[in-house]
């Protein structure tokens, strides 16, 4: 199935996709990065499922439109948005100021904390620059995280980039990094939940400075497609008020 | 050094990508690319000779593994290999509490390993075809002079054999120096990692990538202008005889 | 089918990517490859020129960088042209440059180089005096093409066509890295999900080699056809 569709792109060598300028809100195609459970992740049989996903899906069937999940790793998710691969981001980006200079946000439509995890006999009591000295730190590549490790602590620590937060995760089981710092919902899901279940938070969760924090997850547009970004504000607004946001949100973080 | 710093201070005022922070980081990762590539070359050819030399062996038990290895370390994507090596040692039960785990912490060893048994599979390819195609007429000058099989080695078979892999080798070094472009998948900050920071923290990938294909490309051409000179200092014997 | 903690069928579908990429990327080198020898052998010294610069770039920069470049670059530069085109005269159109588009151009591109280069050596390796006895029996030059210079050509390019072919079918890997779901891809995410790493990653490179034995075997038949009339020199 998806072969056939690869086969068909590469054999044209590219597909030309004709659009209406400033039309209605039509159909869109949405960029996700995965694995980042429990926001959007793959079932072993290659589904997309999570937080994101779920939402996303029931805003489109709000706002009457079909979507399409696009999977783009994350360091070429904001080039790939403007390249128009897809229309939108949904992947547990925080709207800061930074980003706002490239892309049109939706309002935060969920505003979780970032936090460090750690192995449970780690000797680090609170992250800061000695304790984070010569130690390996690991966060995805080009995520708020990244900026905000690599700014503060760069010069003391190891920081090791990956482009994904399963690959982060292995590396700590197997003792090669000694902390790693991601959103909350993520470690929790990731290694606080783990079967093994030997890892902990360290230290305060972190929401500032809102510089590198922003103000939580949101939906990433074009600059120029403002009706469509407000069709999806208008959307989460409904889901909030009918309670499908409420059920999604304890589908995925049940605490 | 302070004024240098100042000087490039000034020339990158009005960059918002090249700062000298990403720099730097360009420069750690030329460091690493070269240690890693040169350290993987160095090991890899030193393994190289004794199993080429067992190669050709007249044993099966001895010529078959050689010949298995260079096989399936030819016929494999580097990738793949890179992948084996540093995810799998991990999994070897206990390892985390043993001496090696000091070393292989880090991604720098599972990649210089990775790196040095591809090289070294290629280059015993490289030796075996050199020593195998030795003149006879060579050998048997040796063997009429009663040499040793150690001594015909060491002064006439190797030597030749050197010199004829010389292009070869040239090619397998320029080889290795793009295959380690891939360091950066296991987050190691070489050249590529430095450039794949810079696109992702600023999203330009031209200034990212074409900088860095240009420091390659730099690199390259220095390893082919190494290998010419080398030629035609120990080469200068076989070409034709001008006239 | 082998289950694999229901990775198997996904493994399956990455081997058929992986080989579809390697195909098609080979034809485009290949054609790449002929022209570019054909430039490179030009008397025109522009053609001549751009051969060289482009056989000496493409074999000086790393696979994986000149993959992002146009990956991640080749996408913002076909967009400044469609955004150009959408202010200039209100043309809305998009161009959608995905993995697999710009696996196969980045990879046919490289190898173009390198197919160019033993393209030429072939072509050059076919004696003169044929292709003036060919012209002497009236033959037009598309007839001497044909009949004389591409069959003689092809036995001297064939080892270095092969060797190209098995580098390319390796280089394929280096899609995983910018997303494309391949063999190798697959067998990352499955080998992170389900740590197995060895598992998944031996037989992905036993699929590499099961390809690869198979082309070297298709290989040495080709070359037989094209060896006809020539004694195997020991």
């Amino acid at each position: 199935m998806k072969f056939s569709k690869l086969l068909s792109i590469g054999v044209l060598g590219a597909s030309m996709v004709a659009g209406v300028a400033n039309a209605e809100v039509r159909d869109i195609r949405i960029g996700v990065d995965v694995p980042y459970k429990p926001m959007e992740y793959r079932t072993p049989d290659g589904e997309l499922t999570g937080f994101d996903i779920d939402l996303g899906n029931a805003m489109c069937a709000e706002i009457g439109i079909q979507c399409e999940w696009v999977v783009q790793g994350w360091d070429g998710i904001i080039p790939g948005l403007q390249a128009r691969k897809y229309d939108a981001i949904m992947s547990s980006m925080t709207i800061n100021e930074q980003r706002r200079e490239q892309v049109l946000f939706s309002e935060p439509y969920i505003t979780p904390p970032s936090a460090w995890f750690a192995p449970t006999d780690t000797e680090i009591e609170t992250p800061n620059e000695e304790t984070l000295e010569g130690k390996t730190v690991g966060v995805q590549r080009g995520t708020l995280q990244d900026n905000y490790v690599t700014d503060m602590y760069g010069d003391v620590a190891d920081v090791n980039r990956y482009a994904t937060a399963d690959d982060m995760v292995l590396d700590m089981d197997s003792g090669r990094l000694d902390i790693v710092f991601l959103d909350f919902p993520i470690g929790k899901s990731t290694l606080l939940d783990s079967e093994a279940g030997n890892y902990q938070t360290v230290g305060e969760k972190i929401t500032e400075p809102k510089e590198y924090f922003g103000e939580g997850f949101g939906i990433a547009f074009r600059q120029r497609d403002e009706a469509l970004a407000e069709a999806f504000n208008e959307a989460l607004a409904t889901l909030k008020e009918n309670g499908t946001y409420e059920e999604i949100h304890t589908r995925y973080f049940s605490e | 050094m302070e004024s240098l710093t100042n000087w490039l201070d000034n020339l990158l005022a009005d960059n918002s990508i090249f700062t000298l922070q990403t720099l730097s980081y360009y420069g750690d990762g030329l460091v690493t690319t070269v240690q890693l590539v040169f350290l993987s070359l160095i090991i890899g050819l030193v393994l190289a000779i004794p199993l080429a030399l067992a190669r050709g062996s007249k044993r099966a038990w001895i010529r078959l593994p050689i010949f298995f290895y260079c096989y399936v370390f030819r016929g494999t994507p580097l990738l793949v290999q890179l992948y084996l090596i540093y995810y799998g040692v991990v999994f070897v039960e206990g390892i985390q509490d043993t001496w090696l785990w000091v070393i292989l912490e880090k991604p720098f060893v599972p990649a210089l390993i990775a790196f040095t048994l591809n090289t070294c599979a290629y280059t015993t390819e490289i030796f075996r075809g050199a020593i195998k195609s030795t003149p006879r007429g060579e050998i048997e000058a040796a063997r009429a002079y009663g040499m040793s099989w150690a001594l015909m080695l060491r002064r006439i078979v190797l030597p030749s054999a050197f010199r004829r892999a010389l292009p070869a080798y040239g090619n397998e070094v320029i080889f290795m120096l793009h295959a380690s472009a891939i360091a950066s998948v296991v987050t190691i900050m070489d050249l590529t990692g430095a450039a794949r920071f810079v696109y992702a923290r600023f999203y330009a990938p031209f200034d990212a990538f074409l900088f860095v294909a240009a420091i390659y490309l730099c690199l390259t051409f220095g390893i082919i202008y190494l290998f010419r000179y080398l030629e035609k200092r120990l080469l200068a014997h076989l070409k034709p005889a001008s006239g | 089918m082998i289950d694999l903690h229901g990775y198997g069928p996904r493994l399956l579908e990455g081997a058929l990517v992986t080989i579809e990429l390697a195909v098609l990327s080979l034809i485009l080198a290949v054609l790449l490859g002929l022209a570019t020898a054909s430039a490179k052998m030009s008397r025109n010294w522009v053609l001549h020129r751009l051969g060289t610069v482009y056989t000496t770039v493409i074999r000086g920069v790393p696979d994986l960088v000149l993959m992002m470049l146009l990956f991640f670059g080749g996408q913002i530069g076909i967009n400044m042209f469609t955004d150009w085109l959408y202010y200039q005269f209100d043309i809305d159109i998009f161009i959608n440059v995905n993995e697999f588009v710009a696996g196969v151009c980045t990879i046919g591109l490289i190898f173009g180089a390198y197919m160019g280069e033993t393209f030429r050596g072939a072509f050059l390796a076919v004696e003169s005096g044929q292709i003036e006895a060919g012209r002497a029996y009236g033959m037009s030059h598309a007839l001497v093409f044909r009949r004389i210079r591409f069959p003689q050509m092809m036995r001297h390019a064939l080892p270095g066509l092969s060797n190209n072919w098995m580098v390319l079918l390796k280089t394929t890997a280096l899609v995983s890295v910018i997303g494309l779901s391949d063999m190798v891809r697959v067998a990352a995410e499955a080998s992170k999900a389900t740590r197995e790493p060895f598992t998944f990653m031996i037989i992905v490179a036993a699929i590499y080699l099961l390809i690869a034995s198979v082309s070297e075997w298709g290989f040495a038949r080709l070359q037989k056809r094209y060896d006809v009339g020539f004694e195997e020199v020991n």
